[in-house]
């Protein structure tokens, strides 16, 4: 009996909630597992701007949605994560990987209605007022992924970034992409709204300084630049409009360690609300 | 108007001397490779002091004096010791108060009440509000054992002087960093005067040092390779010119930069506050406010009703001599403030925007400029859009609670908002929408050192004031 032919997948880019070619319509070669390769969307510069319209448009209604249901739909993400394990182990994502990065996503899914309370609260001002300080997402942020560990790595920048309410524009690791393409089709069998996160795949130099120069984009996470020159060049381009940086991650940073706030805190600005108290 | 004597506040409590050298290692030094400059009084144009204008070599003498003090000294120093010094400075400047306010209305032209009720209260309750915190830092929700920075360059503006200074160096210093401060060419005086107080608290020599000079000595303040720490207060335009500085650099940066502030009223505001928190929000400290409200939006409905109101308010308000106690609006703090101010408010008139100013005399000498109100403003007009820095207010319309919030938000700035009304669920709804760091709300222009102060978007990042202001000067 003959084996099989399989039906083998394209992998697209991500953007407003569906999975587009590059408008350029370029790919590039990529190993897809062991004996097959795949030809990976090589995004443009313009695919760069239209995640950014992408993701500023989901903006405002990812963050005016309650803490609860943005926590909602992100542990529904970690579901559907859990759900296609062996779909990434099939990309040569150890398995160890895999859960390690919905536990991850499950924890930061948890924060979603708790950050708000740690991060802000009353302020005891000297005179008759009520002051409040509460966190808000800084907007639309463009993050460069790192480049090991592919699934860990990318989900340990991308659910920081989102449970505040903040929007992302990712530039997936340029050898490693599949893992992130696979990621946004757990994404958008999640409930997540389209546009709240984006995906590009392609090269950095061509996709991230389009990014980290765009007058609409509010943050720039550097964490996958390991050239330094590289990351610089970004951070002067990221300063034209006052970008929060984050700067590039040592690559041999333990991306299994406790994480903490940082990723998420650098990635809010704090409102302050006074009001006059009176009978 | 009522005709008031004139009532001056005396200013022989400030004794100042003729010349004034760099505070570095504890020590008042001459400059080795700088310069001089002269401070004045933007009220009479008088010279108050000749400063001396740090160079490379004296920024870099004293970057490495705040190191010594922080390897040797203040980092290992045990929290509680820090705070005790920092409790002493907040007394002393208390003690010191009147002094200061006058020395700050003279050197900042900002008249005496405002530097005596607002700037040295506001000062000293810093000091004391960080002074806290030194031995307290494991509990401020950052973790166990948050480490200092070290040295931290700090360049600070002119509008208020002594108050930003303040907001740098509590902060810092109450966590264990050291500081080279630059203050502002045009009001270095009370800075110098703190200097002193430093000396008085017997406060260890480089931990703070203070640097006074221009552009130039703030760039080589930034530029040295050995600041671990960049805060900056000041114009956009120039925090970008920083943040290019240290890209690339293992330097935590925060800055406090513009605004274009939106100061909304709705139909169902109470006309007597709102119109006195609108000229609150533009006419405090001559509009050289970061945060001031600069464009005044108005429901349509009540819009002539307010307008007025605002008129009959702004007619009553005193300009003149900052140390007179009946002040309320002084002089402008230099002849290229001045010259920006104009500028921009013949550039309003131009573009089609109708000007309105109170009957006012100016005084013949210093720099002055009369309360101008701008109605008929457009969104695309520049005085709606750039920030001014001066007392100068751009009226602008609205229908829907949506368009004001559309309209507010329509700036690369984002610092602060007010919003007039008193329908609670209104204030909240809009409160939650406007982009901007702090929402005052049937107030304007309130501080607090235990509120986090800070802005969105262009306006800069991180946060000054509160807990949240621990977090620039920790390793966090």
């Amino acid at each position: 009996m003959s084996e099989r032919v399989a039906v083998r997948k394209t992998y697209k880019l991500y953007i407003g909630g569906k999975f587009p070619r590059s408008e350029s319509g370029r790919s590039y070669l990529v190993q897809s597992g062991e004996n097959s390769t795949a030809n990976v969307a090589l995004a443009s510069r313009k695919d760069a701007r239209d995640a950014v319209v992408a993701a500023r448009a989901a903006g405002s209604g990812w963050a005016g949605a309650t803490a609860y249901n943005r926590g909602q739909i992100l542990y529904r993400a970690a579901e559907m994560l859990e759900g296609r394990r062996e779909q990434f182990v099939a990309l040569g994502i150890t398995g160890d990987e895999v859960d390690a990065a919905t536990d991850r996503w499950v924890w930061y899914a948890g924060w979603s209605d708790k950050l708000p309370q740690v991060r802000g609260g009353v302020n005891p001002v000297a005179g008759p007022y009520l002051n409040l300080s509460t966190p808000e997402p800084t907007g639309v942020v463009a993050v460069v992924a790192p480049a090991a560990p592919a699934l860990l790595g990318l989900v340990s920048v991308i659910a920081p970034a989102i449970v505040s309410g903040n929007t992302v524009v990712v530039a997936a690791s340029p050898t490693d992409p599949l893992a992130a393409v696979t990621l946004a089709e757990v994404l958008a069998t999640a409930d997540l709204p389209a546009g709240v996160v984006n995906i590009l795949t392609g090269r950095l130099q061509e996709t991230v300084p389009s990014l980290a120069g765009h007058r609409d984009v509010n943050a720039l996470d550097l964490a996958g630049v390991a050239d330094a020159e590289l990351a610089t060049g970004l951070e002067v381009k990221a300063a034209e409009n006052l970008k929060r940086v984050l700067r590039p991650v040592p690559t041999n940073h333990d991306w299994y360690a406790d994480p903490g706030l940082a990723r998420m805190t650098a990635l809010l600005e704090t409102k302050t609300v006074w009001h006059p108290k009176g009978g | 108007m009522f005709e008031y004597a004139p009532a001056p506040e005396s200013r022989s409590v400030v004794r100042l001397q003729p010349a004034y050298g760099l505070f570095v290692g504890g020590e008042f030094v001459d400059p080795t490779d700088g310069d001089s400059f002269t401070s004045i009084n933007p009220a009479s144009e008088e010279v108050l002091a000749e400063v001396a204008a740090g160079g490379v070599g004296d920024v870099d003498r004293a970057v490495r004096a705040a190191r010594t003090a922080y390897d040797r000294v203040w980092g290992p120093m045990p929290g509680r010791d820090r705070a005790k010094y920092l409790f002493r400075i907040a007394r002393l400047i208390q003690e010191r108060s009147r002094e200061l306010a006058v020395l700050e209305s003279l050197d900042n032209g900002k008249p005496i009440k405002e530097s005596r009720d607002v700037d040295l209260p506001l000062v000293a309750a810093h000091f004391f509000y960080y002074a806290g915190w030194a031995d307290k830092l494991d509990h401020a929700g950052f973790g166990p054992n948050p480490r200092p920075l070290g040295v931290a360059a700090q360049i600070i503006p002119w509008n208020f002087p002594l108050l930003m200074l303040a907001w740098k160096i509590a902060p810092a210093l109450a966590t264990g960093n050291t500081v080279v401060l630059k203050p502002a060419e045009t009001t270095p005086l009370t800075a110098l005067l703190f200097a002193e107080i430093c000396q008085q608290a017997d406060l260890p020599a480089g931990v703070v040092n203070i640097v006074t000079g221009a552009g130039e000595t703030g760039r080589a303040l930034v530029e040295h390779h050995d600041v671990d720490k960049v805060a900056f207060t000041g114009s956009t335009e120039v925090g970008r010119a920083i943040a290019r500085a240290v890209a690339g650099r293992d330097t935590k940066l925060t800055l406090e930069l513009g605004g274009k502030a939106a100061n909304i009223v709705f139909d169902d505001a109470p006309v007597d506050q709102a119109v006195e928190g609108i000229v609150n929000g533009i006419f405090f400290n001559q509009g050289h406010v970061c945060c001031a409200g600069s464009r005044l939006l108005l429901q349509e409905s009540v819009a002539d009703q307010v307008l007025a109101s605002l008129k009959r308010r702004v007619a009553q308000l005193r300009v003149g001599d900052p140390l007179d106690k009946n002040s309320d609006i002084g002089a402008i703090n230099s002849a290229a403030q001045l010259a920006r101010i104009s500028e921009l408010a013949d550039a309003g008139a131009a573009e089609g925007a109708q000007r309105w100013s109170p009957p006012c005399e100016l005084p013949e000498q210093g720099f002055w400029f009369a309360p101008t109100i701008f109605t008929g403003v457009t969104q695309a007009h520049r005085i709606a859009r750039e920030e001014i820095f001066g007392p100068v207010l751009s009226v602008l319309t609205f229908r829907t609670p949506a368009e004001a919030v559309e309209k507010a938000n329509n700036t690369p700035y984002g610092l602060s908002a007010g919003v007039w009304t008193e329908k609670g669920s209104r204030m909240l709804w809009l409160a939650e929408r406007l982009r901007a760091g702090v929402v005052w709300a049937n107030t304007f222009n309130k501080f607090d050192p235990t509120s986090p102060f800070g802005g969105y978007q262009e306006s800069g990042y991180g946060r000054e004031g509160g807990r949240h202001g621990l977090e620039a000067y920790l390793n966090v």
